[in-house]
């Protein structure tokens, strides 16, 4: 289950000082046609940080990730991304800001009339950087993500699971401050599952990037709190008995409401009936 | 129930135009600022335009020799078969040429935008775009817009000299005419007025194709189910649109230039 050696850049921890939240939500609420389906949201993420955002389907998670890059805006409340307030900025201003966010969408949304490498440097294209460039990177960051050798492939010629790890290396390709993940493990088998939550956690302990993701299988949640990347082996070791990331915690909503925001423990402790009965 | 259901329509039609308004305001003003994807535009021209080429040579080609074997018939009930050319020139260029080739080029091409833009949408690749960084307003409805408006008037043109020609085969090699007179009516009888009216109108009819199949497309829910709807609705309202706006600018050009 070894993940190829990290070739890309990666960012020192976040220092002590750096603490400025890089997602900060006051207040949210959204709904559609009438009815909420975020209401009174308030947490935030911060460098280097992952929150894991669970729930039952249909709760409102991928609202709430889209709500982060200002791809929907909310009825009422403030969201901050990198100190701005992205809910008052205009759809024009939110491009450039988009540039420093990553996003893993839940079924990977690869242009399917691109290759993997127009695909993986979309970014670098539009910023119209030299060809060689470009390809250069896009195979650093399909190495990364153990997909050496896919450059003129089309997405239709790859695996769900290869089409979810091109989307990763898309959205890792800028070393964006900020990764959103909608569900990356959706309707993949438990092996591919497991290779993904690996390279998630890759992005988290290699490259100290932030990041929030969105999940409802327990087992990837519990999976990223529980180990962490070994840079020596290139693979994922169980933390010892005991012990949690000390950088991921836990949201999680019910009904639209944000129910949970804390740490592993308080998680797997709370005496909360609905937290209860989701994580048994 | 009744007066709810005429309230919750009417509602609906009127934030549809308000929504293509504002689509087709923002694409046009995207057109001055950067970045421009001229090779956007450039692909864009070669699918509407070239890609177009044969259907509307073929439509064209037959339009006018069936115009000519119509009015031929007519006209020598009235001894005046010698203006069959004029006719056939009057017709494909202020009108039917226009006209068919646009309806032509919507049936084609607004039904491909609004389905490959819908598709898109449905797959979440157009929200893929956006996260990173691209406007799809500018990089896929703009060189669109701009290529069907420049195609089409070229399309247009090249459609009424094809239709021309038609007219002329039927005229001269069906009907026993003389190639000379049929050519000289055709092109003596017409003035700037006339032209003017035939070259205007595709602007508008591809302005037309361009926005309603990249509405409809950029609007799509519910799926291949909804795909399937934005399509059949993009080229329905680009046909309709396209003929109600004929007849307004010929209502306009005869009001000015009194032809």
């Amino acid at each position: 289950m070894g993940i190829n050696s990290a070739s890309l850049p990666t960012s020192p921890p976040p220092s002590a000082s750096d603490t400025e939240p890089v997602v900060a939500f006051d207040d949210v609420s959204i709904g559609f046609d009438r009815k909420p389906v975020l209401e009174n949201i308030s947490f935030q993420v911060h460098p280097g940080e992952m929150r894991v955002l669970l729930g039952p389907a249909g709760v409102g998670k991928s609202v709430l990730l889209k709500l982060v890059n200002g791809l929907l805006r909310p009825d009422s409340g403030r969201i901050f991304v990198f100190g701005k307030e992205i809910s008052a900025m205009q759809e024009q201003d939110l491009f450039e800001l988009r540039g420093a966010i990553g996003t893993v969408f839940q079924e990977g949304a690869l242009f399917d009339s691109l290759t993997v490498r127009d695909n993986v440097g979309y970014r670098l294209l539009e910023e119209h950087l030299p060809d060689d460039e470009i390809t250069a990177r896009a195979e650093e960051a399909l190495r990364f993500v153990s997909l050496d050798g896919t450059l003129d492939k089309f997405p239709s010629e790859l695996s769900g699971g290869m089409r979810r790890r091109v989307a990763i290396a898309r959205a890792i390709v800028t070393n964006p401050k900020l990764i959103l993940y909608d569900s990356p493990t959706g309707g993949l088998d438990p092996i591919t599952s497991t290779t993904i939550i690996e390279l998630v956690m890759k992005q988290r302990d290699v490259s100290h990037t932030s990041s929030l993701v969105v999940t409802h299988r327990l087992q990837d949640a519990f999976v990223l709190a529980m180990h962490h990347f070994n840079r020596a082996t290139n693979q994922m070791d169980a933390l010892p008995t005991g012990q949690t990331d000390p950088n991921t915690s836990f949201l999680m909503l019910h009904q639209g409401h944000l129910v949970f925001d804390g740490t592993t423990a308080e998680l797997v402790h709370s005496t909360d009936p609905f937290i209860h009965g989701y994580i048994s | 129930m009744a007066l709810d259901t005429i309230d919750a329509a009417a509602k609906r039609g009127v934030l549809a135009v308000q929504e293509y308004a504002v689509l087709s305001a923002r694409a046009l003003s995207d057109l001055f600022r950067r970045p421009f994807y001229r090779e956007d535009i450039f692909m864009q021209a070669d699918i509407i335009g070239v890609g177009s080429l044969p259907i509307v040579i073929l439509t064209g080609f037959f339009l006018g020799a069936s115009l000519a074997l119509q009015s031929a018939a007519t006209l020598t009930q009235f001894g005046a078969a010698e203006f069959t050319g004029q006719l056939v020139s009057f017709s494909m260029i202020k009108e039917i040429g226009p006209v068919v080739t646009a309806l032509m080029v919507s049936g084609r091409n607004a039904s491909g935008m609004a389905s490959e833009l819908g598709s898109m949408i449905v797959t979440e690749q157009i929200d893929a775009m956006r996260s990173l960084g691209t406007d799809p307003l500018k990089k896929l409805v703009m060189p669109r817009i701009v290529s069907t408006v420049v195609m089409l008037f070229f399309l247009v043109i090249l459609s009424d000299a094809v239709g021309i020609c038609g007219g002329g085969y039927v005229s001269i090699f069906m009907l026993g005419q003389d190639a000379s007179q049929y050519f000289h009516t055709a092109y003596q009888s017409l003035q700037y007025p006339d032209i003017l009216q035939g070259l205007v109108k595709p602007i508008f009819f591809g302005f037309i194709i361009a926005t309603i199949g990249c509405f409809y497309g950029m609007k799509t829910r519910g799926g291949t189910q909804g795909v399937g709807r934005s399509t059949t609705q993009a080229v329905v309202w680009s046909s309709i649109l396209i003929i109600a706006c004929d007849f307004m600018i010929s209502r306009v050009m005869i009001g000015i230039f009194g032809r």
